[in-house]
C-alpha cells in the first residue's frame, strides 16, 4: 500500500474524481473533500450536483457501513467532518442557485434526558445526507419544540432518549402536537438506546430509528412519500 | 498520605472466593424510589440521604458483597448539566461515606466500589474533551470518593479507549486500586467500535494493571456473556467482571420494565461464572429481588464449564448482532485508497 502513488485529485476524469471522493469521505480526509468540490465547481458542475453526486453519495457508503457495524463512531465522525468541510464551499451556493430542499429536521433530547452523543450523530449524518438540521439541544420540553416547529419550513421532527426514564415524555410531546392539530404537519421520528419500533409505534410516532444510518434512510422515504403526495 | 503497604479489601476478597457477587441497577432503584427523571441521582446523597442507605442497605440484605457508590454522573462534566459542577468533591464525598456507613455495619465483609462514569464529552481528536481534561476531571471525583472511604474507584459503561486510560491515570494519581469495565452495546462493540479482544489488550498495557476488568451495562444479558467469553478467551489473568442488564426495556402501560426475570439472572449469573468471569452483578433493571436469585443460584449451582454460544442464547435469549468483531464472520472496513 505505502508504494503506491500518490493521487493528483485535478488529474483525475469526472467519474474517478467522484469515486475518489466517496473514498476520502470514507477515510475522513476534510482537505481533500474541500480540493475535489472546488476541482468539480471549477469544471462547471452544478453545486446541487456536487453535493449529491459526490458528497451525498459518499455518505451514504459511510451510513451503509455504520448501520452493518463495519463502521463506529469515531469514523463516522471523522467523515461528517470532511462532509461538511464540502458542504461550507456548497452552502451559500446552493441557497444562490436555488437547489431543490432536501427538507429539514429539528432535533433534541427530550426533557429530562440530557444524554446527546445520539442525538449529535443523528444531526451529523443528516446534514451529511443533505439535510437542514435545526439542533434545539437537550432537555427541551414540550413548549421548545413547539417553538421550533413555529419556526417554520420543518419537515421532520427528531426526538432522542437514552434513558427508560425520560423516552415516555415522547408521547407528552406527541400528544401535545395532536391537541394542536399539528400533528400530521411532519414526520415524526425518535431513537436512543433503550427504544424499540414496538416503542415508537405505542407513542404514536411515524418511524423508530436504530441509529444514525437508520435516522437518514428513513427521512429520505418519508420526504419522497411527501413529494409524491404532494405531486398527486 | 497514608503509607499504602496494606493489600486492598477487594483484592482479599478476589484472592480468597470464588465469585464475589457485585450489585444490581442504581438508576432503576433509585427512579422506583420517586426520582424524577433528569434529575441528577447525585444530589440525593446531600438531599436524601435515607433513600441511599437504603438503596446500598437493599444491594447488602439481598446478598452482594460489593456495591457501587451513587455517584456514577460525579463528575464536573455530567454535574455541569445540573449547574452543579461546582459540588463534586462534596457529592461525591457523600455517596463514598453513606456506602462505608452500611458496609462497616454489616457483619459480612463488604467493599465499597466508588463508581465513575463516562463524561459524556467525545475526546479529542473528533470531539473536544482533550486527554488532560479528563484526567482532571476524573481525579477530582477520584480524590472525593477516596476521601469519603471507598475501597475501590470503580469506570463503569466507558466506550472509547482514551477515556479508560485517562479514568486509569486519574486513579492512579489518586494513589487508588481501580477496576474498569466498558459497555459493548454496538454489534457486540463498544459504541466507539472496541472489542472484547481491544479492551483485554488495553489492560494488559496499562500500569498500575487494574484489579478487575470486564463489561456492564450494553444490550441484554446474553450479548454481554458473549463479550465475558471473549475476554476470558485471552487468558489474562486479570479477573473479570460482569455486570448485564436485566434483560431488555420494554414499553408497558406508560412505564418501562426489563424484561428480564429473577430466575433469567439467576441463569445468567451461573453461566457468567462458567464463561470465566469472578465478580458477577447486574445493571440496568437488575432489582433486590434479581440479586437474591443469583446468589442463591451461585451458592447452590455447580460450576460448569465454558458455555458455548447457542447454549447461552437457548438460556438467556439470542444475540443483538451475528458477531461482535472477534471472528472471523466479522465484517471488516473496504479498504480505501490512502494518499501519503
Amino acid at each position: 500500500m505505502s508504494d503506491e502513488e500518490d493521487i493528483i485529485l485535478s488529474e483525475l476524469p469526472d467519474d474517478e474524481l467522484v469515486l475518489q471522493m466517496h473514498d476520502d469521505l470514507y477515510d475522513g480526509l476534510k482537505e481533500e473533500i474541500e480540493e475535489g468540490v472546488n476541482i468539480l465547481l471549477g469544471r462547471g458542475w452544478q453545486p446541487y450536483e456536487v453535493l449529491t453526486n459526490a458528497l451525498v453519495g459518499g455518505m451514504t457508503i459511510v451510513g451503509k457501513d455504520f448501520r452493518d457495524g463495519i463502521l463506529f463512531v469515531p469514523e463516522v465522525l471523522l467523515a461528517a467532518n470532511a462532509m461538511k468541510g464540502g458542504m461550507a464551499i456548497l452552502k451559500p451556493l446552493l441557497a444562490e442557485t436555488g437547489a431543490p430542499r432536501m427538507g429539514t429536521m429539528v432535533i433534541g433530547t427530550v426533557k429530562g434526558d440530557i444524554h446527546d452523543i445520539g442525538k449529535n450523530l443523528v444531526g451529523m449524518m443528516m446534514e451529511g445526507a443533505g439535510f437542514e438540521v435545526r439542533d434545539i439541544g437537550i432537555n427541551n420540553a414540550v413548549d421548545a419544540y413547539m417553538e421550533a416547529l413555529d419556526a417554520g419550513d420543518v419537515d421532520i421532527l427528531g426526538m432522542s432518549a437514552l434513558l427508560t426514564t425520560t423516552m415516555p415524555y415522547m408521547k407528552v410531546v406527541i400528544d401535545a402536537m395532536i391537541e394542536k392539530g399539528v400533528r400530521d404537519d411532519y414526520t415524526i421520528l425518535v431513537g436512543g438506546a433503550p427504544l424499540n419500533e414496538e416503542f415508537g409505534k405505542a407513542i404514536g410516532a411515524d418511524a423508530y430509528c436504530r441509529d444514525a444510518a437508520v435516522a437518514v434512510d428513513t427521512a429520505k422515504e418519508f420526504m419522497a412519500r411527501k413529494h409524491n403526495q404532494v405531486a398527486g | 498520605m497514608s503509607t499504602a503497604s496494606k493489600v486492598n479489601p477487594l483484592q482479599t476478597m478476589l484472592d480468597t472466593r470464588d465469585w464475589i457477587l457485585a450489585d444490581g441497577a442504581t438508576g432503576t432503584n433509585l427512579f422506583n424510589m420517586g426520582l424524577s427523571s433528569g434529575d441528577a441521582p447525585e444530589l440525593w446523597n446531600v438531599d436524601e440521604q435515607d433513600k441511599i442507605r437504603a438503596l446500598y442497605q437493599n444491594a447488602v440484605d439481598a446478598g452482594s458483597d460489593l456495591f457501587l457508590t451513587n455517584s456514577f454522573g460525579g463528575n464536573a462534566s455530567r454535574l455541569k448539566l445540573h449547574d452543579a459542577q461546582g459540588r463534586v468533591g462534596e457529592l461525591n464525598r457523600a455517596a463514598a461515606e453513606l456506602g462505608r456507613e452500611v458496609a462497616d455495619k454489616s457483619d459480612r465483609d463488604i467493599i465499597v466500589a466508588g463508581s465513575v462514569g463516562p463524561t459524556g464529552e467525545i475526546m479529542e481528536p473528533m470531539g473536544t474533551l482533550t486527554y488532560a481534561g479528563a484526567v482532571e476531571m476524573f481525579q477530582e471525583q477520584a480524590e472525593a470518593l477516596k476521601a469519603g472511604g471507598v475501597d475501590v474507584l470503580w469506570v463503569e459503561t466507558i466506550s472509547a479507549p482514551e477515556e479508560f486510560k485517562a479514568a486509569a491515570e486519574a486513579f492512579e494519581n489518586a494513589g487508588m486500586p481501580w477496576c474498569g469495565t466498558m459497555s459493548f452495546d454496538t454489534a457486540g462493540r463498544t459504541m466507539m467500535g472496541v472489542t472484547s479482544t481491544d479492551l483485554t489488550d488495553l489492560v494488559g498495557k496499562l500500569s498500575p494493571a487494574p484489579l478487575a476488568f470486564g463489561a456492564n451495562c450494553g444490550v441484554g444479558a446474553s450479548d454481554l456473556l458473549r463479550t465475558v467469553l471473549g475476554f476470558s478467551a485471552q487468558g489474562s489473568n486479570t479477573p473479570i467482571i460482569s455486570k448485564g442488564n436485566a434483560g431488555i426495556p420494554k414499553y408497558v402501560d406508560g412505564h418501562i420494565h426489563y424484561d428480564g426475570t429473577p430466575e433469567l439472572m439467576a441463569d445468567y449469573a451461573v453461566l457468567a461464572r462458567d464463561c470465566g468471569a469472578k465478580i458477577i452483578g447486574g445493571c440496568c433493571g437488575t432489582m433486590p429481588e434479581h440479586l437474591r436469585a443469583m446468589r442463591e443460584a451461585l451458592e447452590t449451582r455447580p460450576a460448569g464449564g465454558r458455555p458455548s454460544l447457542d447454549t447461552i442464547a437457548e438460556k438467556l435469549g439470542g444475540f443483538s448482532s451475528g458477531s461482535d468483531g472477534t471472528d472471523d464472520a466479522a465484517p471488516t472496513p473496504r479498504r480505501t485508497r490512502r494518499r501519503g
